[in-house]
């Protein structure tokens, strides 16, 4: 099977022209990371892999164990479509093994491989569809707040839509590199888009969101506009979520559906979602990674605050969203904290994981919260028992260090070096005095 | 060199009457057990004809006869030895067989399908590039490559292969479990609705105009091309 792959690969290479091809893989906090090889090389490459030095990337080797393997997915090999024309360039994902061949602990994508295996095992397939949000701003300059481009709202087809074409040229980019949209329109801030992807398997859903932030960054910066994934940019405004529509497979089934429940939830369903209640407030750390991401995390702004579940209630963490005519294949849950600055491949191993456990031990579903819970007070939260996601990331460090489940899943080496990295994050945080600061005390304390 | 070529015999262990009745029949012939073997004995002038059992391990055998296929399309030929029980299994794989001998088989059937098979792989043989066409869509099965009204299509690995399946089966309506075990094989995570994913990109790439090519076969499955029922 994999020889086949391979003579695709080299083949098409060869036919099309190709003069780069472009080996992806992640560090540990989610950003893409490249390195180019010529043709000449992909025979070997696909073969034995390539080494390179793993001590400069984020996360992954210590000094003393530089050392480290990127061996291509040919599956996942594809042609870019921007460039220069006449000198075809092609990217290929990687799995990253350390040199002895086994897979390398720091590499996010062998703990989803491993999630996915896992539940594979059980029979399941894990489905994933994100609802991306970004903004359009101008180029930004240092020091200088974010400039939108309009001030259109929800839905709004503003006239000379410049957002509009890009977001057009996106798709269209998305759509040649395999990533199929099902929605795009403006979202509700000023120059704020949002782009909903149709559901693929997990591990392709991954790499599909390391591409499509790329490919939006790329087709912006082309027409010399910033695209940004940061969570919260302007205060006052809804900030960017990428909520996960998700649900488990046993072949063509799914596992989430079930005709006789009065809201089409199978106990598998309940108890994955019981699960993810349970565990969020331990994973958030990983979907919510970055100090500003907890600044989208407060009321009014239809980001969760509270770890909750109803049908159809936007102030909740988990919704399940009321599936066209019943069809049995649209059921699913929705996971709403995530920000589109996590790292896919972590967060999607949390989630799993967080569901699974729910479904090997068999949790008990909470009741729904309908309620609007953005209204209620403390008092009133605590008798229902809903408790709120961590405030900051500081807090959710703290959760996510106790955490076996986390632990386990990410594995030793990743889930001590992010601790340790995201600590420093938030001393560096601290030692800022921000403009709020002054703007309260400094002339009246 | 002998009046024909190599013959490979692909067996965990040759049983004795094969060995015999091939030895009767003069040919010379080497027993391999996987791929690898197969290619690391490949003689020059590659394979000639290949003796495949449909035994215990049929997964290995169609595996080893998909890499053949992809490896040497067109040079060996390839001669199935297949249990009556297990004649289902021939359907929709006509492209990786020549010709089958029921087994246990009478060595005068075997000797007859072997020389024909072997006569008609020699050396009149013209190296044409496999092409498979519909309408405006060309496969070019050698060089991998996939033209819609001429403009080439960039399409991953399985993409191509379903791409390729389908439009080898033009008419029929295959089953998402059908598909997948057909192109991916059983060994794939991904799950059944991957064959939804693909088809899904496979329409985006062919472009709007050309999307219909795939059609929905409501509560079934899919179908490329016209039905062979309707006009």
């Amino acid at each position: 099977m994999l020889d086949q792959h391979r003579d695709y690969v080299l083949r098409t290479v060869e036919e099309r022209g190709v003069r780069l091809v472009r080996l992806w893989f992640t560090d540990v906090l989610g950003n893409l990371k490249s390195f180019a090889i010529s043709p000449a090389e992909l025979e070997n490459a696909l073969e034995d892999g390539m080494t390179f030095d793993g001590s400069s990337i984020d996360g992954f080797s210590r000094i003393q164990e530089a050392d480290v393997l990127a061996v291509p997915d040919p599956d996942t090999f594809e042609l870019i479509p921007w460039g220069e024309p006449g000198a075809a360039e092609a990217r290929v994902f990687c799995d990253i093994h350390s040199l002895d061949g086994e897979p390398f602990e720091g590499d996010p994508r062998q703990v989803l491989r491993r999630q996915m295996r896992e539940a594979h095992d059980d029979g399941y397939t894990f489905y994933i569809a994100p609802d991306i949000e970004f903004f359009y701003f101008e180029t930004p300059t240092l020091g200088e707040p974010p400039v939108p481009l309009d001030h259109g709202g929800f839905f709004d087809l503003t006239t000379r839509d410049a957002a509009g074409d890009l977001r057009k040229d996106t798709i269209r980019k998305l759509e040649q590199m395999s990533i199929p949209v099902e929605y795009s329109f403006h979202e509700d801030a000023p120059s704020q888009h949002e782009i909903d992807l149709r559901h693929t398997d997990a591990l392709t859903m991954a790499d599909s969101v390391m591409t499509f932030r790329l490919v939006v960054k790329e087709v912006a910066a082309s027409k010399g506009v910033h695209a940004t994934f940061m969570p919260k940019p302007l205060a006052g405004v809804q900030g960017s979520g990428m909520h996960l529509h998700m649900s488990l497979f046993r072949g063509e089934e799914n596992a989430f559906y079930d005709a006789d429940d009065p809201h089409q939830l199978s106990p598998i369903a309940k108890a994955f979602t019981a699960g993810l209640l349970r565990h969020a407030a331990e994973i958030t750390a990983i979907t919510n990674q970055n100090v500003n991401s907890y600044k989208r995390l407060v009321p009014g702004f239809e980001a969760p605050v509270h770890i909750s579940w109803a049908r159809n209630n936007r102030s909740g963490l988990i919704r399940v969203p009321i599936a066209k005519k019943a069809n049995p294949t649209a059921t699913r849950i929705e996971y709403r904290s995530p920000d589109p600055t996590c790292n896919p491949y972590l967060a999607f191993s949390l989630i799993l994981a967080a569901g699974m456990r729910g479904i090997r031990e068999g949790y008990e579903l909470p009741e729904e919260a309908d309620a609007n819970l953005f209204e209620m007070d403390d008092a009133a939260l605590e008798k229902l028992g809903i408790e709120a996601l961590p405030q900051s990331l500081s807090d959710s460090l703290k959760v996510m260090e106790r955490s076996e489940l986390v632990h386990e899943t990410l594995g030793e080496h990743i889930f001590e070096w992010f601790l340790r990295n995201k600590r420093r994050e938030w001393r560096d945080y601290k030692t800022q005095v921000s403009q709020f600061e002054l703007d309260r005390y400094l002339r009246s304390t | 060199m002998s009046a024909t070529g190599m013959l490979a015999v692909f067996a965990a262990a040759v049983p004795p009457e094969l060995a015999r009745s091939l030895d009767l029949g003069g040919y010379t012939w080497k027993g391999v057990a996987s791929t690898d073997e197969a290619a690391e004995h490949e003689p020059a002038d590659g394979w000639q004809a290949a003796v495949v059992e449909i035994g215990d391990d049929a997964e290995a055998a169609w595996s080893f006869l998909r890499s053949l296929r992809q490896h040497a399309a067109g040079v060996t030929k390839v001669l199935l030895l297949v249990p009556g029980a297990r004649l289902g299994d021939l359907e929709l794989r006509d492209d990786l067989f020549d010709d089958f001998c029921l087994s246990p088989f009478h060595p005068a059937e075997l000797e007859a399908r072997l020389r024909h098979l072997v006569w008609s792989s020699g050396d009149h043989l013209v190296a044409i590039a496999d092409l498979v066409e519909y309408g405006e869509l060309v496969l070019n099965l050698e060089t991998y490559q996939a033209t819609i009204a001429k403009r080439p299509l960039d399409l991953t690995y399985m993409e191509y292969e379903l791409l390729k399946f389908l439009a080898q089966n033009p008419g029929k309506v295959f089953t998402r479990e059908i598909l997948l075990s057909r192109v991916w094989g059983y060994e794939y995570y991904g799950g059944a609705r991957t064959v939804d994913v693909h088809v899904r990109r496979l329409r985006a790439k062919l472009g709007e105009e050309h999307a219909g090519l795939i059609a929905t076969v409501r509560s079934v499955g899919y179908r490329f091309g016209q039905s062979r029922w309707s006009s």
